[in-house]
């Protein structure tokens, strides 16, 4: 048997599925897009809808002013999920529904909590509640993520194979 | 405000009608842009070896919007949902064939006149033939 330390080492580089229970927070990850980090996203996607650049616009359309990209959101709960996983995890599946407007120069907090775990098809899956919060705590975007993470026995092998 | 939006039943007609495949070559820059803009320091996208599965979202997206835009001169689109299904993490080097499909197109009455609701569906296959990655969103033009 390793000495403790080694254990609490192991689990900081990689979550394993073994060490996942249900109700567990996922941990959180903040953002606070700029104007600028919205028109990186324009570009890498190539959305140029005017209500993410153009303040007057955003407001003509009913808008308190530039909104951030549902789909840039999206992209974070991606991060929170991914950063959580490590590199031998996988996120398979990430549904969310943009519920509220998320605006430039203010924060958000990505957060998730751990519905159940499963093993299908030799896979090791957790299924976790993700969303989006606005400072004033009201979720902008919420949905579910599944990931899949290595057993953590090691006769079980590893999560999933990259190809 | 028009009663119904201008171009709508073009865009009605295509519901259930898959889209002509488009080929996206994928390049490092690309995944490492994508990341850059996300600020998601990860080293597997942060140097381009693989994609993070939200990468999806920056395959085919722009010229599916186009097509959508010259058929129903939307003013806005508002992302409403998005769901993707990743089986396996694009790489440079891949060809990437994306097929899109509205599956469902509802109008409503809302606070900024006639809106209409999309759903669509796409899927990325790559140059073996092999399924990567599915996606399901919702959009809601106005």
């Amino acid at each position: 048997m390793p000495p403790d330390g080694y254990r609490v080492l192991k689990m900081s580089m990689q979550l394993n599925y073994q060490d996942v229970r249900k109700g567990d927070e996922v941990t959180p990850l903040v953002k606070e897009p700029t104007p600028r980090q919205l028109v990186m996203w324009a570009g890498a996607v190539g959305d140029y809808m005017p209500i993410h650049y153009d303040q007057e616009y955003a407001r003509k359309r009913g808008l308190k002013g530039i909104i951030v990209h549902g789909q840039l959101a999206g992209a974070f709960l991606g991060q929170l999920m991914t950063d959580w996983v490590g590199k031998e995890g996988a996120l398979s599946k990430l549904s969310c529904s943009y519920k509220g407007m998320n605006y430039p120069g203010e924060k958000i907090t990505l957060r998730g909590k751990v519905l159940r775990k499963y093993v299908r098809g030799g896979e090791h899956f957790v299924e976790c509640a993700v969303w989006a919060e606005n400072p004033k705590g009201e979720k902008t975007a919420s949905g579910t993520a599944t990931v899949v993470l290595p057993s953590g026995d090691d006769d079980k092998g590893k999560g999933r194979k990259r190809r | 405000m028009a009663e119904t939006l201008s171009g709508i039943e073009k865009l009605k007609a295509k519901v259930g009608v898959r889209w002509q495949p488009r080929e996206y070559p994928i390049e490092g820059e690309m995944i490492r842009r994508f990341a850059r803009a996300v600020g998601d320091p990860n080293p597997l996208w942060k140097d381009g070896t693989i994609a993070p599965p939200t990468f999806t979202l920056a395959v085919g997206f722009e010229q599916f919007v186009e097509d959508l835009m010259k058929l129903t001169p939307f003013n806005t689109v508002l992302m409403g949902s998005t769901e993707i299904e990743s089986y396996q993490p694009m790489k440079p080097g891949d060809v990437i064939t994306v097929v899109f499909k509205i599956s469902n197109l509802r109008e409503r009455k809302g606070q900024m006149g006639q809106m209409a609701f999309m759903s669509f569906e796409s899927t990325y296959k790559n140059q073996e033939q092999t399924l990567v990655a599915k996606c399901r969103q919702m959009v809601i033009g106005y």
